[in-house]
């Protein structure tokens, strides 16, 4: 009876960019909320900026980078009719999500032993410009975090999905629109990298 | 979604990937060198580029419907008019 289920394939996708949507606008905000900062601050901003780890900020941007094309090819070798390797690259694309994740908790931490986090002592001794920098970059970088924490969960199940042949070379919709989202977390890191580790 | 739907081949996915990891490279190396104002363009020109070539191929969007993509095009040009307006605000003060 499988073959006269009915699917939307075109109004899942849609779906699926609208909800993108609205990850667009909630980051957008603070994309907005940090341009402005800039423009008001551009001095604290820049030295603010200078005290990020540019190294751990440059490999996680390769890292994320991998991670999508990972995901990409995915679906292409699912219909190509390839599962074994479709398992391996999205096996490999929640590997490099949790390999992100790390190299976070490293940056964070060396941060936090620094004093500086929202509402430290230290930071609240600083200039008000580089207290807005700081607390942009854990908001920011911190909602992006749990966008990388819920993709791991979303791509487990998908992997788990292809394993059980519930997601097919036919029927790939679940894997697409997980990899959408996936390439939206990938995308939002492209602008948070430039905007908090290099332009300083 | 039948068969005879687009399938992306893995030799232009690799070849934007490798561009992504090019653009990475030249947009640190860029940073380096102190350029004033210039810096802040460069780094956004260079991310821009990389996320639409993303959003084209990564995301697909290039083979899609029309629908999909006007409604992409839209979405993108309502945030560039948030951010747009709130700047003839911030920098006219």
């Amino acid at each position: 009876m499988e073959n006269s289920e009915h699917k939307d394939f075109l109004g899942a996708k849609i779906g699926m960019w609208l909800f993108l949507f609205t990850e667009i606008i909630l980051f957008g905000g603070l994309f907005l909320l940090y341009s402005v900062g800039l423009s008001k601050h551009a001095e604290d901003f820049h030295k603010a900026g200078q005290e990020l780890d540019v190294l751990i900020g440059t490999i996680n941007t390769l890292v994320l980078i991998t991670s999508s094309f990972f995901i990409a090819l995915s679906i292409t070798t699912l219909r190509l009719g390839k599962k074994k390797i479709t398992v391996f690259l999205v096996g490999l694309t929640i590997l490099s999500a949790i390999v992100f994740l790390i190299n976070k908790y490293f940056e964070w931490t060396a941060k936090i032993s620094h004093g500086i986090y929202p509402d430290s002592k230290h930071l609240l001794e600083l200039p008000q410009g580089e207290i807005s920098f700081y607390n942009l970059y854990y908001t920011m970088t911190g909602l992006h975090a749990v966008h990388v924490l819920i993709g791991v969960i979303i791509l487990s199940i998908v992997c788990l999905l292809i394993v059980k042949n519930r997601i097919t070379g036919n029927n790939f919709i679940v894997l697409e629109n997980s990899a959408l989202y996936w390439h939206l977390v990938d995308l939002i890191w492209i602008f948070l990298y430039p905007l908090f580790y290099l332009i300083a | 979604m039948s068969k005879d739907e687009h399938i992306l081949s893995s030799k232009i996915l690799t070849i934007i990937w490798i561009l992504l990891l090019i653009l990475t490279y030249i947009t640190y190396k860029i940073s380096q060198i102190d350029l004033g104002y210039f810096n802040v363009l460069a780094a956004l020109t260079v991310a821009t580029t990389k996320a639409a070539l993303v959003v084209l191929f990564f995301m697909h969007l290039k083979y899609e419907s029309n629908l999909i993509r006007y409604m992409v095009f839209i979405a993108f040009l309502i945030l560039a008019i948030f951010i747009g307006f709130t700047f003839f605000d911030v920098s006219y003060r």
